[in-house]
């Protein structure tokens, strides 16, 4: 295999398993739409990990299976989920106090860029005329313990999202601790990137050539 | 003797004219009044400010209230569908005006409209587009946004139970935005799945006490294995 490929990285699926990894039991988390959302899928179940969804649900719990589906719980992908033993359902108003006033200790977005700074862009690529969206990201990046964001490294074209700073529409400022792509996770310090671990096949010296900042070796 | 039911959604909303500013709960399809927002397109009302988060949605009868130009301006958090909706195609031809706002600002700013507070400073989108040309002041170390609450004509929501007096039960998700917006307009309409008798529903399950609700009109839709 080695010398076949240029870099091999890892699939969506061990990207949202790297992170699960990491999650400990007791946590509070909130799992942003898309790739995020299959972080949840990687936490086994033993594992007590409280799932929030700002549409006001605590202790979601995993899909339901196909005919069991309630109309009346979806998640904020605005699928349908169930809930586990112990779940809750708030407003809309204490939803966001969860999230605003530190309750989170961890949250999971997607992301288009993050810069060495913490800052987050993924919300808008400023396209003129075309609507924008935001959702909760703002309050989450905002507000949030930590913030970790779950990425591909590189766009469709190749660029780099690690960037020295966003030039897309920013989300939150100085917000993100973390950062998981396909290649590499990578901390975000007072002094920058850092890389905690590559995927398997994959180099340091090829992180860092498609990282547009400065990366530091952790 | 009190009582909030009203016979028809028709009745439901009357006194609703052009211009109005109008809340609508629901996320997603959740929680959303479907047979209000169909009875309100078929008013064919111009120049409506819809305040709802998810206003471009392609489920109920928004669509149809976007599609026949009745809403001028519409402020929500989410106005994106998973394909291409009257909503974008308007925008898009300037025929319609959008306040994005954070949807936890959103919720807030309704809130705060139920709660008597004109404006509140939060952290959500300080530093960013959407704080754009809003008084920015540094609280305890952070930058904070100034944030003005909303205020409606009239708000139509979903519920689940209702007595007579107006007080309301929710089922799981569908609470979302229509817990604050009972209450956050002059007028406060909700659509519930099931009438019952009032001292029926435990005080301490009411979610949403009468006192915030005008009309309750009943929209039954028959769901399994489900008592009030």
């Amino acid at each position: 295999m080695e010398g076949t490929v240029m870099r091999r990285g890892w699939s969506r699926a061990e990207m949202a398993a790297r992170v699960a990894a990491d999650i400990p039991e007791g946590w509070v988390v909130n799992l942003g739409i898309g790739l995020p959302t299959q972080v949840a899928n990687h936490v086994p179940a033993e594992r007590e990990v409280i799932f929030h969804s700002e549409n006001g649900i605590l202790g979601m719990g995993p899909a339901p299976d196909a005919g069991a589906e309630d109309p009346f719980l979806i998640n904020a992908g605005k699928q349908p989920v169930t809930l586990r033993p112990g779940a809750s359902i708030v407003g809309q108003a204490d939803s966001f106090a969860i999230i605003r006033g530190r309750h989170l200790d961890l949250c999971v977005l997607g992301g288009y860029q993050v810069a060495a700074n913490g800052d987050l862009a993924n919300w808008s690529v400023g396209r003129k005329g075309v609507a924008p969206a935001v959702g909760g990201a703002m309050d989450l990046g905002a507000g949030a313990a930590r913030v970790w964001v779950l990425m591909e490294h590189c766009t469709r074209e190749g660029e780099p999202r690690l960037v020295e700073r966003c030039t897309y529409p920013l989300t939150a400022l100085g917000s993100i601790t973390r950062v998981y792509t396909d290649l590499a996770v990578i901390d975000i310090t007072p002094a920058g990137f850092v890389l905690r671990d590559a995927a398997p096949g994959v180099t340091p010296e090829q992180v860092r050539s498609l990282t547009a900042a400065p990366l530091a070796i952790g | 003797m009190i009582d909030k039911f009203v016979a028809s959604v028709e009745a439901a909303l009357e006194g609703i004219g052009d211009g109005a500013a109008i809340m609508v709960g629901g996320f997603g399809a959740v929680g959303q009044p479907n047979a209000l927002v169909d009875a309100l397109a078929a008013r064919n009302l111009r120049g409506l400010t819809l305040i709802a988060n998810n206003a471009g949605g392609d489920f109920g009868g928004m669509p149809k209230l976007i599609e026949r130009g009745a809403i001028a301006r519409v402020i929500c958090s989410y106005p994106r569908a998973s394909r291409r909706t009257a909503f974008d195609e308007l925008y898009e031809a300037g025929k319609i005006e959008l306040e994005l706002v954070p949807q936890g600002t959103l919720a807030e700013r309704i809130r705060a409209a139920n709660a008597g507070i004109p404006a509140f400073f939060t952290p959500t989108s300080a530093g960013t587009e959407l704080a754009a040309g809003k008084e920015t002041r540094r609280i305890n170390g952070r930058d904070c946004v100034l944030e003005y609450a909303i205020e409606a004509d009239f708000a139509l929501i979903e519920a689940w139970a209702a007595d007579r007096w107006g007080n309301l039960t929710f089922r799981r998700a569908g609470r979302n935005f229509n817990q604050i917006m009972a209450g956050a307009a002059k007028v406060t309409v909700a659509s519930v799945h099931r009438r019952v008798e009032l001292g029926a529903l435990d005080p301490d399950r009411i979610v949403t006490p009468g006192v915030f609700v005008d009309r309750v009109v009943l929209v039954p839709e028959p769901m399994e294995g489900e008592a009030a």
